[in-house]
């Protein structure tokens, strides 16, 4: 039986002596110009881009009794091995024709390099790495971090206490606390802890609508690879320095879906994937050739989809397209997995290595279908939860009122940490009281951090649930229903 | 090292003139040429051979740009890689 279509490889030919040759075409075979349109398209009216390179430089060999000569060690690595970072970035952006939005740094967790010395405060060592972030160009560095989730030591607590105030002082600085995992539960105390200093964090940066706890991520199961801010942070089982990159394109899936109106989700899905294969190609050519530049391993291309408050690169109009009035509605969840599923389908096969968070972000500011959708009513707080179920990465630059009870903040935390815990999947929490600010108003933060309607809290009390402390066990993995 | 030049605007008189004298100038080889017509607009496709380039990728780019300002049209040279990494396999 002949097959319905010629065979792709190159004809096999056998001449005399029973020699193989390949007859090949010519050797440069022009690429399809509707594929280079195509591309082009992309880029230039769908907001196609690298989202990040991210540089995890580790800190170990900086740990020093003398906080202030560890300090130095710090800036002077930082600086050193990512002096080239932004120059080889847009050289290569420059060359390839694709914007690579932004460069990045993420540290080893200051916890555990600053513990070494013998201060009360690690402000001063959020400072540094501002000065070295300012030094080399790059707009933010993760990795004023600390894992608790089973328990502080005496780093973790001076780390977590230093938070409010480190942020308020610097610009750039981004900061994490990793409160479970799946492998050893919740640790409640932490949790506690952080609805505190989520408060004491916006209370300091009040005048620009508490803007710090934009830099400030609570996780559960916390992944040691991510390159996007403000979770990132290098983690202990990573090599000296490697590049990850975020790429980006929610733009490009919603123009590819906009051509299938009434077809089935079988050709929505198999539209992502391809869709999603393409991006994911992009940034693996970025990532090998910023990693080939800087002489640094390349780490992983993290396969998410990240919203910017431009016209058209939303996530929640993807959701939309697919058939429902306005994101939030009843649909959305189901909605999210598709996508969530279908990028990261498409996505592993264009990638030699993925990780990171790999999924598509629904960070509330950053996205003006979420923002549209919040102000019309239609999503809400609830359902925000209920779709981090399904995709990544949590609760995300949500904005709700400056008076929220602290216990009502580590409640949120608690239970989306129990959604990430339970699901073997990685959640977080990048929630902003906003002090002074109620229901129906809208806090400013600028650039890519955008803007974020105040949204509604439950009136109803979590303190005492709060209040118990200790650690919530880690759930069973067998016997699952 | 190769890269792909694209053409896009109105059809005139004179384009692949003006983008093959500045290519010539700097010693870049055009291997292959294409031409398609979307809707009223008109996209020129070149493969460019960039191995004997007189002067840097950052210069031709510029120069590339500023020759389509004088006859208003779009021009951009990117690596060949890109397009090649999103649609082969």
């Amino acid at each position: 039986m002949k097959p319905d279509h010629p065979h792709p490889n190159p004809p096999l030919r056998e001449r005399g002596g029973g020699e193989v040759y390949v007859k090949r075409g010519r050797e440069t075979t022009m690429i399809e110009s509707s594929q280079i349109i195509e591309t082009i398209r992309m880029i230039e009216s769908e907001n196609l881009d690298i989202r990040t390179i991210t540089m995890g430089i580790s800190l170990r060999d900086c740990a020093d009794p003398e906080g202030e000569a560890a300090r130095k060690k710090i800036y002077d690595k930082i600086t050193s091995l990512a002096e080239n970072l932004v120059r080889v970035g847009d050289d290569i952006a420059m060359e390839f024709g694709i914007p690579i939005v932004n460069k990045r740094i993420s540290v080893t967790p200051i916890a555990i390099i600053a513990e070494a010395s013998q201060e009360k405060n690690f402000v001063p060592f959020a400072q540094s790495l501002d000065e070295a972030a300012k030094a080399v160009g790059v707009n933010f560095i993760g990795g004023f971090s600390s894992l608790v989730h089973k328990g502080y030591t005496k780093g973790d607590r001076i780390l977590i206490s230093s938070i409010p105030e480190a942020l308020a002082a610097t610009e750039r600085v981004c900061a994490s606390v990793n409160v479970a995992t799946t492998k050893t539960g919740i640790n409640m105390d932490a949790v506690r802890h952080m609805g505190e200093i989520i408060k004491e964090t916006a209370q300091l940066t009040k005048h620009r609508d508490s803007i710090g706890c934009a830099k400030l991520v609570v996780f559960a199961n916390a992944v040691e690879d991510n390159p996007f801010m403000a979770g990132a942070f290098h983690g202990l089982g990573e090599p000296e320095c490697s590049i990850n990159v975020g790429i980006s394109g929610p733009g490009v899936i919603l123009a590819a879906l906009k051509k299938l109106q009434g077809a089935s989700f079988d050709d929505v899905a198999e539209t992502v994937k391809r869709t999603a294969f393409k991006i994911t190609r992009l940034g693996q050519l970025v990532a090998h050739e910023v990693s080939r530049r800087l002489g640094v391993p390349f780490g992983i291309v993290d396969l998410s989809l990240a919203p910017t408050p431009a016209m058209g690169d939303s996530v929640a109009k993807i959701i939309e397209e697919m058939g429902l009035e306005s994101c939030g509605v009843p649909g959305t969840t189901a909605a999210v997995a598709l996508l969530n599923d279908a990028v990261k389908k498409g996505g592993v096969m264009a990638s030699s290595h993925v990780g990171g968070l790999s999924g598509a972000f629904i960070p509330v500011s950053e996205d003006q279908g979420m923002i549209d959708a919040v102000q019309r009513g239609s999503l809400s707080l609830d359902k925000l939860e209920a779709m981090t179920s399904v995709c990544s990465v949590g609760l995300d630059m949500i904005a709700v009122p400056g008076d929220t009870p602290v216990e009502t903040l580590s409640a949120i935390i608690a239970d989306e940490a129990a959604i990430g815990v339970v699901n073997n999947k990685t959640t977080a929490v990048r929630i902003i009281p906003v002090i002074g600010k109620q229901v129906g108003d809208v806090a400013e933060f600028g650039g890519l951090l955008g803007k974020a309607p105040v949204m509604a809290v439950s009136r109803f009390s979590s303190k005492n649930f709060i209040q118990r402390g200790g650690r919530i066990p880690a759930p069973i993995n067998s016997l699952r229903n | 090292m190769k890269a792909i030049v694209t053409v896009i605007g109105k059809d005139r008189v004179g384009i692949i003139a003006k983008v093959s004298n500045a290519l010539a100038e700097n010693r870049v080889n055009i291997m292959d040429i294409s031409q398609t017509i979307l809707q009223d607009y008109f996209a020129m496709i070149m493969l460019v051979d960039l191995t004997d380039m007189k002067i840097s990728f950052s210069d031709l780019s510029q120069r590339l740009v500023e020759q389509g300002e004088t006859i208003g049209v779009q021009i951009k040279i990117q690596r060949e890689e890109v397009f090649k990494a999103m649609h082969q396999i």
